[in-house]
């Protein structure tokens, strides 16, 4: 499958990983092409300096032919804004988007977009942990 | 009206300042204490701290009674958000949205997204288009002349409806030009023209006159 993932962070390099691992086209964007070191050494897709939110940079991704999409900034705006391009404007089937904040992260899921709120998530876990040690 | 703005710089600042003269209910939302500290300086207690995309923020500040939501921050994805937000959370019924990349228009407006502004020169203009109580829109600026077109709408309830041009007193200096006037072509004012609810009148004026034409258009 051809897949975009936006933000070069620990979780996006480390996702571009696993997912070019298991043979999928990958192209990874990020603003900062210093970020581009977390790759892993083997990293056979693309990778490409520039804004997520900017459409010519997602087209130039290859974001007409993508068959899923995965916003994973720090910015959960700049995430926001992103999948919602490539969901309503570009029509990729699989969009999932990364949320900090949880009372948005609700909103968006309301409004269709795939969200996952690690603070959810992880807090979820924590309290896990004193429940069952 | 209660009108939101999310943002207090330079855009938000002086639009407040404008939607305060009209005699609106103004909030400004902003996250930096020191821009929010001067604001409050300046116009009084209306900048409340805070982030104008979380929800939590939105509810404090009570946008479910707001009539208009009007995100002016320098960033497109935080205006898309805080509109979004405030639409579909909050059911605020108009949204309006400054953006830096004029592309977004049409993503803006696809998601929902009443309004987007694409310039911080048309933003006080527009806005201003908005407000349907609004009295005088600013269409253009002769600088250089120190001129300005202007329309004038007549409400339903002037005191000059019925009364003819010549009758009425211009402030110096300005000209009628052209009178729009509903279902029919726009219409060249002369002496003998009567004035009509709903008409649109395009006035050349300068900025000091504004005010006296708008009375003396208006009969208040």
């Amino acid at each position: 499958m051809k897949v975009i993932i936006m933000g070069c962070g620990r979780v996006g390099a480390r996702l571009a990983g696993l997912l070019d691992a298991a043979g999928h086209n990958v192209t990874v964007l990020d603003t900062d092409s210093y970020s581009f070191r977390r790759l892993a050494a083997g990293f056979k897709g693309k990778a490409l300096v520039g804004n997520g939110i900017d459409e010519e940079v997602l087209k130039r991704a290859g974001i007409e032919h993508a068959d899923a999409f995965f916003a994973l900034t720090q910015g959960d705006n700049r995430n926001i804004m992103a999948s919602q391009i490539a969901r309503h404007l570009y029509g990729v089937k699989r969009v999932v988007c990364r949320i900090y904040d949880p009372l948005r992260q609700e909103l968006y899921q309301n409004l269709g977009l795939e969200a996952i709120s690690p603070t959810i998530i992880f807090a979820d876990i924590l309290a896990k942990k004193l429940e069952n040690p | 009206m209660y009108i939101i703005i999310v943002g207090g710089g330079r855009v938000g600042y002086y639009l407040a300042r404008a939607l305060l003269d009209e005699g609106h209910e103004i909030l400004i939302l902003e996250k930096s204490p020191a821009v929010c500290e001067a604001v409050n300086d300046e116009l009084g207690s209306i900048c409340y701290r805070g982030d104008g995309c979380e929800t939590a923020t939105l509810a404090q500040v009570g946008t479910g009674r707001a009539d208009m939501l009007i995100a002016v921050t320098g960033e497109d994805e935080d205006n898309l958000v805080s509109c979004q937000v405030a639409k579909h959370k909050f059911k605020v019924p108009r949204t309006i949205a400054r953006i830096r990349n004029p592309r977004n228009e049409v993503l803006f407006k696809r998601l929902g997204i009443d309004v987007t502004i694409s310039s911080t020169n048309v933003i006080l203009e527009r806005i201003a288009e908005e407000v349907p109580t609004h009295p005088l829109i600013h269409l253009h600026e002769i600088r250089d002349k120190g001129l300005e077109i202007v329309e004038v709408k007549i409400p339903r309830d002037a005191g000059t409806i019925g009364k003819a041009l010549r009758d009425i007193a211009l402030p110096p200096g300005t000209i009628l030009t052209l009178i729009v006037r509903r279902a029919q072509k726009p219409i060249v004012p002369v002496p003998g023209t009567t004035l009509m609810a709903d008409d649109q009148i395009i006035a050349v004026t300068d900025p000091e006159s504004e005010q006296a034409l708008r009375k003396a258009l208006r009969g208040a």
